[in-house]
This record gives structure tokens, sequence and C-alpha cells, in this order.
């Protein structure tokens, strides 16, 4: 249940910062997964004055605000052109139309959950986040950090020449992922991504050519190296399991559109 | 905290709790089309339109939708009843609690998409849980709907 005392409509970047120092204060994203907490919250703020929608193509890079909502990127014609449509593959099946109206990519992104489809994604496209404080970090290095005390304006996906392929195993639809796996490859590098561990996501660099069975190896490699674990969803096992063939479907993907 | 919405409409002034959610806000102001299915952000049960785009009012805080339009099933009767006969005549509509979400959800289908496939139908349907009819009663309906307008029978 949603509960708390105050609520702060930030009228700058710097008094939801200040504000957002003290323990008890969040910093409001979609709220969809907020609601599910039993967390007593002392001042709930709300960046949606600070002109965080939307996503801004430059020269090299999408700079997506932080209040941009999953429905946005995941209808963005220019972002999925360019990532053949690996977003909103892997957007679709979170939850309904309704949930990803609210739902923004700053809020998966902040709270960096296992579960999330988007961050597996974002990490294999070689994401960045931009905190108002700290600058621009990678999303890699983001996902290793403990808790952030900080407010997260935009994340960062630079243009490159990729090829991609998204793959999800779900118990039903629009349930979480019992296990997920985005591939990325840029030339001969190919960077694989694999959440709803159901940790946090991670990512794997391999060098994928043409050689007969080198996809089948990388995916029993990653599976061997990834750390996995059981919850009410999946076993470990399974979830092992699944790695290697959601691994060795997304790099057969990849070669396929090449050769196509 | 004091927040001004428009309702369906009409403008309202009101004094709420700042953790008040949209959905109880509207249900205390008479739109009984509004329900609570779940406590997961799960069953689209309390579709309204937050400035025109389907959202889940159970997980809104009202202070959100201050200076915003909200509309519910009530401001919406004549949109929701070209297509309602459709659905009705399959049966779907059964217990009927999840019936308003799935209106809601599917005027906002057809605004944005005037002739969907069935994939797309369901696509867009898909955070609309219904536990009596499985789905293909609701998609006939629309199916049914959309075949007579084309057909220039409505």
């Amino acid at each position: 249940m949603l509960t708390f005392n105050r609520y702060l409509r930030a009228t700058s970047l710097e008094e939801a910062y200040t504000e957002a120092q003290k323990k008890s204060s969040v910093v409001l994203g979609g709220g969809m997964w907020l609601r599910l907490g039993k967390r007593r919250i002392g001042t709930a703020i709300d960046l949606s004055d600070l002109g965080l929608c939307g996503v801004e193509e430059t020269e090299d890079s999408y700079r997506i605000g932080a209040y941009t909502t999953l429905r946005d990127l995941e209808c963005h014609a220019a972002l999925n052109t360019q990532y053949s449509g690996v977003l909103r593959e892997s957007l679709r099946a979170i939850v309904g139309v309704q949930f990803r109206n609210l739902a923004t990519v700053g809020g998966s992104v902040f709270g960096r959950f296992g579960f999330s489809d988007v961050v597996t994604v974002l990490l294999a496209l070689d994401a960045s986040v931009e905190l108002y404080k700290a600058g621009v970090v990678s999303l890699e290095r983001f996902c290793t950090m403990g808790r952030v005390n900080d407010i997260l304006t935009h994340v960062i996906i630079p243009k490159r020449s990729l090829s991609v392929s998204y793959h999800a195993q779900r118990n039903s639809a629009t349930d979480f992922p019992v296990l997920n796996v985005c591939a990325a490859r840029n030339g001969e590098q190919v960077t694989v991504c694999v959440g709803a561990r159901p940790a946090r996501a991670v990512a794997y660099r391999y060098t994928l050519d043409g050689t007969a069975g080198k996809a089948e190896r990388i995916a029993n490699e990653i599976a061997s190296r990834a750390v996995f674990d059981s919850n009410t969803r999946a076993t470990a096992r399974y979830r092992r399991h699944l790695c290697c063939v959601l691994v060795r479907r997304a790099l057969d993907d990849i070669l396929e559109k090449e050769e196509a | 905290m004091e927040i001004t919405l428009t309702l369906n409409g009409n403008k309202i002034t009101a004094s709420v709790a700042p953790d008040t959610v949209l959905l109880d806000f509207l249900r205390e102001h008479g739109c009984a089309s509004v329900k609570c299915g779940c406590e997961t952000s799960g069953c689209g049960l309390c579709t309204v339109f937050l400035d025109d785009k389907p959202v889940l009012s159970c997980s809104v805080p009202v202070v959100r939708a201050d200076g915003h339009k909200v509309t519910t099933l009530e401001g919406l009767q004549e949109e929701a009843a070209e297509f309602i006969g459709f659905i009705a005549d399959q049966g779907a509509e059964q217990c009927g609690f999840c019936n308003p979400g799935f209106v809601m959800n599917t005027i906002a289908l057809l605004r944005e998409n005037p002739d969907p496939t069935d994939d797309e139908i369901r696509a867009y349907l898909a955070g609309n849980l219904c536990r009596c009819s499985g789905y293909e009663g609701q998609t006939r309906g629309i199916r049914a709907y959309l075949n007579a307008k084309k057909e220039g029978r409505l």
C-alpha cells in the first residue's frame, strides 16, 4: 500500500536532491512497485514538472528522460528502428498498456530490479545513466552500486550499428520473466546480458564469428558462469537450463539476421 | 492538500490526503465503474483515462492528477454504447466485474488503432484480466463490432 505523509512536487533538481537526502524520502518514478512495499514514506518527491519526459535524439545518442514511460519507449519509432524493435519486444509483455503508460524508464532503471526486462536490454545496448550530482555512469557499473542517494535524470543509449536479439521465458503472459536474455553484436564483439536470474542482470562479452558451434559454446559457458537462484517462479537449475537455451537462440537469431 | 482536476468534463476542487490514490478519489466522487480488483497493479479493473491515456487509477496518487483531465466510463457512455452490445451478444460480459476496465481499454485501443487485427486486440487488452470468459468472447465481440462498422451496418 502506498503511504506517505507529504508530497513534494519539486520545482528544481536541487530541491529534489536536497529532500532526497533524508532517509524517509523517496523519489517517485511511476510508483508501480512502490505500492507493493510496506515502507512508510515521509516525503514522496515528484519530478513531473522538471521536463524529464521524452526522448531526445542527438548525433551520437538517444537521451531518454527519466519520466519517459515504458509505453513511450515501446512506441518510439526511431529507437525501435535503430535496434531491430528490441525495446518493443522486451516491453510488450510487461503487465498491460495501462501499466506501461505509468511505469517510467527512470523508475525501472533506478530500482535495478532483478526481474526487469528493460534493464537487461539497456545493459546490452551499452546504456549509461545520468545522475544529477555524480554525472554520467555506465549502467553496468550502476548495476553493481549499492544504495544511491542521487537523482537519475536520463538514460543515454549510444547510437551504434548493432544486431540485437531479446528472449524471455514467462510462466504466464504478462508475469515477471523467469529469465531474460539480450544479446547485441557490434562487429565480432557480442555482449550477452542475462537478467531475472532472479538477481540483477549481468553482462558477458565474447567474440562471435561465424565459426560453427560457437554460439552453442558461448551459451554453455555463460550458463555455467552465471549465478542463478531459486524463487517461487523457478529453480536455479531450471534457470541455468533456460539460460543456455535462450542465449543460444539469441545468438542464432543475430547470426541469421546478419546472413539475411 | 488542495487539488483541482477535470473529471468527466467537470472541474472539481477537493482537499485530499497526500497519499490518496486516484481510484479511491474517483469512487468517493460517484464513479462506481472504477473498481479495485487486485493489490498488485495487474488486473486492469480500475482503468481510467488520464489526459486521454489509459492508466491504472489504483497506482496514481491523486495529487499527480492535479491540473489534469480524468475520464471514467461514466463520461464515455455514448462511445461505449456503440460496441458494448456486441460484447454482450457473445455472452462475454458474464459476471460483469471486469467489464468497465475492458470497455475503457477497448475505447483506448480503437482510438489509437481503429482497425486492429485479432493479435493487436489481444496484445492491447493483455492487461485486463477476466476470470469468467477466457477472453475469446471479448475478442469475438470486438471483431463483430469492427466487421459491422466496416460493412456499414452501424
